[in-house]
């Protein structure tokens, strides 16, 4: 059970995927312009994680390894159709905002990654965990940067004006170069955080 | 002619792949720290985007659309691109050694790059026909490259100047590219 919730929590801090990983930043830069569409991309994309993750698990001792990649893309892509005509049906508006970004969760490094390195060698349940783990991470850090992104570039946060009446919307912001400048700011501030942290346990 | 070249300038500075659309961004930070490494991939990207782009262009229109199978575009043009790099990266070790030798790493990462699969939608989503998608993924490419080429040749500097501690490795990579990303945005009105 201890390694059941630490496989979970792993995605959450140690390992949180855009941060320290850099992987799959397409859809980070691309896509939080508000709260609200950084987590609908990050919601969709755990949907996909989760579930190619237990399928992959599932699987595992039947796809032969020469021929694993492949077979991991086509698992990952059945699940990235579901996800787009559910969205199309039913999120129309969403599906209009992330747009190529849907379909382009296929080529998401982070859940191919997952696949290769985690569920191809544990079991279903440690599998979901873990994909239950990275995909809540990604989720809270586009929602994390959609929020500062739409506040300091819009001056809402999730379609509420929150600032005050004179604020001038900083809309550097939500442009391209914008997102650049905001994640690197933010990896930053992480790594000073991991620091101060290592420095207090002692520089280990 | 001057739809093309229009077209061009458009994939290459004000649509910036990489800086505007944001497409294909793990490469450009993860290799871009040397020089030999960025044009090694941009010419290997060159090289399989047009490929991929002629490619899936003709698989959906001439086996896609005809089975009404439009939906499964996503699965079908993957497999395509995944065949296509093992394909590209078989037929030049066989035929051109010297070349493999320079890209050969790169290619299998190209696999996953989601430039390749971005442009061969885009291709289809704006309904162009076969020589203006042949045309765009080159452009779009030829774009790749020289974000990729221009980011390299800024991060080589990098090993001389004094970075504070936290922005040491890829925060200060994404604030360059913010500011590069700022410097094509200045090209915005061309189109």
């Amino acid at each position: 059970m201890a390694s059941l919730q630490a496989e979970f929590t792993k995605g959450l801090w140690k390992t949180i995927a855009p941060f320290r990983l850099v992987l799959g930043l397409c859809p980070v830069l691309a896509v939080t312009t508000s709260g609200i569409n950084g987590m609908g991309m990050g919601l969709a994309t755990t949907f996909v994680l989760i579930f190619s993750n237990l399928f992959v698990s599932l699987l595992r001792r039947f796809i032969p390894t020469q021929v694993r990649i492949a077979s991991f893309i086509v698992i990952i892509a059945s699940f990235v159709v579901i996800v787009e005509l559910v969205m199309q049906a039913y999120f129309y508006q969403l599906f209009k905002v992330l747009g190529i970004f849907i379909p382009l969760i296929v080529v998401n490094c982070i859940i191919l990654g997952r696949a290769e390195a985690f569920a191809s060698k544990n079991t279903p349940i440690m599998s979901l965990a873990d994909g239950l783990g990275i995909g809540l991470g990604f989720t809270i850090s586009l929602f994390i940067l959609g929020l500062i992104r739409e506040l300091l570039g819009a001056g809402t946060l999730l379609d509420t004006p929150v600032m005050w009446a004179s604020f001038e919307p900083f809309s550097f912001m939500l442009k391209p170069p914008g997102a650049f400048v905001a994640l690197g700011i933010l990896l930053a501030f992480m790594n000073l955080i991991t620091q101060l942290q290592a420095q207090k346990g002692g520089g280990r | 002619m001057g739809e093309f070249l229009l077209l061009m300038v458009s994939a290459i500075l004000v649509n910036n792949i990489l800086l505007i659309r944001f497409l294909g961004n793990c490469p450009f930070l993860g290799i871009s720290k040397s020089m030999d490494t960025a044009t090694g991939m941009g010419i290997a990207v060159i090289f399989v985007l047009t490929l991929a782009g002629m490619i899936t262009w003709i698989v959906h229109t001439y086996v896609l659309i005809p089975l009404n199978l439009e939906y499964l575009r996503t699965i079908a043009f993957i497999l395509v691109i995944a065949t296509l790099v093992q394909f590209v990266e078989m037929v030049i070790q066989k035929t051109a050694p010297p070349l493999y030798e320079a890209l050969g790493i790169y290619l299998p990462l190209i696999t996953t790059n989601c430039a390749v699969l971005g442009v061969a939608i885009i291709n289809i989503e704006e309904g162009y026909d076969l020589i203006t998608s042949i045309f765009f993924s080159f452009a779009s490419a030829c774009g790749f490259a020289l974000a990729l080429v221009l980011m390299a040749g800024i991060r080589e500097r990098f090993a001389l100047v004094d970075i504070p501690k936290a922005f040491e490795g890829t925060a200060i990579g994404l604030i360059t590219a913010g500011l590069i990303a700022l410097a094509f945005s200045g090209f915005m009105g061309l189109g």
